[in-house]
């Protein structure tokens, strides 16, 4: 499955969206409402264990993880770099 | 001419809780007030706004003692509107941004709001519940409005717009008293339908008064506040900061630590206020040592107890800094705080009085206890809430008589002891609210939506501890028979009808409930 739909996925199940097809891909998970800051921790648990990644303490900005797309964006950097503090980690 | 409906001759003889704010903006115009969402507000742009938003209310029908609920997150509106809502002689109700409709529906017409001022983003939420509103006259929307689906809200009008042509030098006439209800909060009760607790002017005068001394406040302080404004603890750092004339930080969430670290040291912060989720969460950075955090000057804990151990690494960490426990109740701000210098000798203790209050704890009969023994807290001060919103019941199980005739004391529904020093001890709560990242949650509230699940017959629901949310909230529930559902199923169905923070971290499904011999489902049983 791509990335984006595994992070659409885990987000409309995990934090009980109930009209998952009107939340957007680029929406904003704080603005809507569908994550608090506990939510953020649930996000990067998930990141961690789907995509062994390591989200570093620095990379928990909404620059890496406010919305979905984002999300992916960042999985797929990490994915593709080679290792902590790679390209785009920042 | 309606008498209450009358301007007071002699406005400044007696302060009220906005006075704050005029005061401040007249002493150090040009100071910034307030820094959130990339916007620096100085006290004087505060002042103008605020008053310009309180004659927008005044001409759009709402008068002395309406209530104007704010439904917004921590934004420059929410301020801009607490203090505008003051001076337009209303009372301030915050909601929390994370309530849903059918919540937020009966909020508006519990209090009857004569306005409501929110923010476009959550139109998917207000625009229903405004609607359902028998009572507004005014609906003030902040950010790109969706016109098809707020046009017919009653008197709808954009933010900007509202403002853009009111006088902005000085506020409508004072017409309230100093007695007079300056807000009211919605709190979690104990039997599952929200409760309002009206607080006065002078109960917030007080228990700002009452803060800003022990912590010591100065116009040199810088804020940085994260918890929602719709919480007390919240709120009081908007109102101390306002009063002193220090920065308030405001930030939406704790979502993102290293933003919000960031800031403190941008900002050169000097007081954070938190819960204890904030801290273990903070505990858990490895980055947490390459911040500058030398500035702060105090940090706060509230809504629940901080395990000494991040005490411990607060001290560590932050070795010039003063650490505060402190102990509150949204009916009473603040019942308790550790003087700093004592958290080495007492980590866990919640301390003693803070200015102007006194403490006692009393038995089932009434009685008071001496050192060691444990009792319900009582709290006399002018800090104690007015009542609970409507629920003469309510309020007379928490008001009762004092010492004086005719006064009222608080009955706090909580249990605590004192040590032979007279430092006090929390030791549990009397009813079985549960305290989730430094949210109240009451499981009466959670089982009344679990049960409203087609195919759940019983529900009851518990606070297991978590090392992050200090209790995670846990749901046993029967189901019909032949009903099958999943954990999730039940936790999407949640979280159509509740807050985040309310939706069951884990869901049991079982056959039966223990009982107590009358029945009743014995919650002991099922830790």
């Amino acid at each position: 499955m791509a990335i984006e739909q595994r992070v659409r996925d885990f987000v409309t199940s995990n934090f009980f969206v109930s009209d998952a097809a009107s939340l957007t891909d680029s929406a904003s998970l704080l603005d809507q409402g569908v994550v608090d800051s506990t939510g953020v921790l649930e996000i990067i648990g998930f990141i961690e264990e789907a995509f062994g990644l390591t989200v570093e303490d620095d990379e928990i900005v909404p620059a890496n993880l406010d919305s979905i797309a984002r999300i992916a964006a960042y999985v797929e950097r990490k994915l593709g770099a080679p290792g902590p503090g790679g390209p785009g980690s920042g | 001419m309606n008498p209450f409906q009358q301007a007071q001759r002699w406005p400044a003889a007696v302060p009220q809780l906005h006075d704050y704010l005029h005061a401040t903006a007249a002493r150090l115009p040009d100071k910034v007030a307030l820094v959130c969402d990339g916007q620096r507000l100085t006290y004087a742009e505060l002042e103008a706004s605020s008053n310009a938003l309180a004659h927008a209310l005044v001409r759009r029908g709402v008068r002395r003692g309406d209530r104007v609920v704010i439904f917004a997150d921590n934004t420059v509106q929410t301020v801009i509107t607490f203090w505008g809502a003051l001076k337009a002689n209303a009372v301030t109700a915050i909601v929390n941004s994370q309530v849903k409709t059918d919540k937020l529906a009966s909020l508006l017409n519990d209090c009857r709001a004569a306005a409501l001022v929110t923010d476009a983003r959550h139109t998917a939420i207000f625009a229903e519940a405004a609607a359902r509103s028998a009572h507004l006259k005014a609906t003030l929307i902040a950010g790109p409005r969706d016109e098809s689906r707020t046009a017919h809200l009653p008197g709808v009008v954009d933010w900007d717009e509202a403002l853009a042509a009111e006088p902005r030098d000085t506020a409508p006439p004072r017409l309230n008293l100093d007695i007079d209800l300056a807000a009211i909060v919605y709190s979690s009760g104990t039997t599952g339908t929200p409760k309002a607790i009206m607080l006065t002017h002078r109960n917030m005068l007080t228990a700002a008064t009452s803060i800003s001394t022990y912590l010591e406040n100065v116009e040199d302080d810088v804020i940085l506040n994260v918890l929602p404004l719709a919480l007390t603890y919240g709120l009081y750092q908007l109102i101390t900061s306002v009063k002193v004339g220090a920065r308030l930080v405001l930030m939406r969430s704790f979502a993102y630590p290293a933003q919000v670290l960031e800031q403190l040291v941008t900002e050169g912060v000097t007081g954070l206020p938190g819960v204890p989720t904030m801290y273990a969460i903070l505990a858990g950075m490895q980055t947490l040592r390459d911040y500058d955090l030398s500035k702060l000057r105090y940090v706060t804990n509230a809504a629940a107890a901080l395990p000494v151990k991040y005490i411990r690494m607060l001290r560590e960490l932050l070795p010039g800094a003063k650490i505060y426990s402190m102990y509150g109740q949204t009916e009473c701000a603040r019942g308790a705080y550790l003087p700093p210098e004592d958290v080495d000798r007492k980590p866990d203790s919640i301390g003693i009085a803070p200015p102007n209050m006194e403490l006692w704890l009393v038995d089932e009969n009434d009685e008071k206890v001496g050192p060691g023994q444990i009792g319900q807290l009582v709290i006399r001060s002018a800090m104690v809430m007015k009542g609970y919103w409507e629920k003469p019941e309510d309020t007379a199980e928490r008001l009762r008589p004092g010492p004086l005739p005719g006064e009222q004391v608080l009955y706090t529904g909580d249990y605590g002891r004192f040590d032979e020093d007279g430092y006090l001890y929390f030791v549990s709560r009397m009813d079985d609210i549960i305290k989730s990242r430094g949210e109240k949650v009451s499981p009466r509230e959670v089982e009344n939506a679990l049960v409203d699940i087609p195919g759940v017959k019983e529900a009851a629901v518990i606070g297991v501890p978590d090392p992050i949310l200090g209790q995670a909230v846990k749901a046993f529930l029967i189901l019909e028979p032949g009903v099958a559902l999943t954990e999730k199923a039940v936790q999407m169905e949640c979280g159509k009808r509740l807050e985040a923070f309310l939706v069951p971290k884990a869901v049991v499904f079982v056959s039966d409930l223990p009982r107590t011999s009358g029945g009743k489902i014995k919650k002991t049983d099922l830790r």
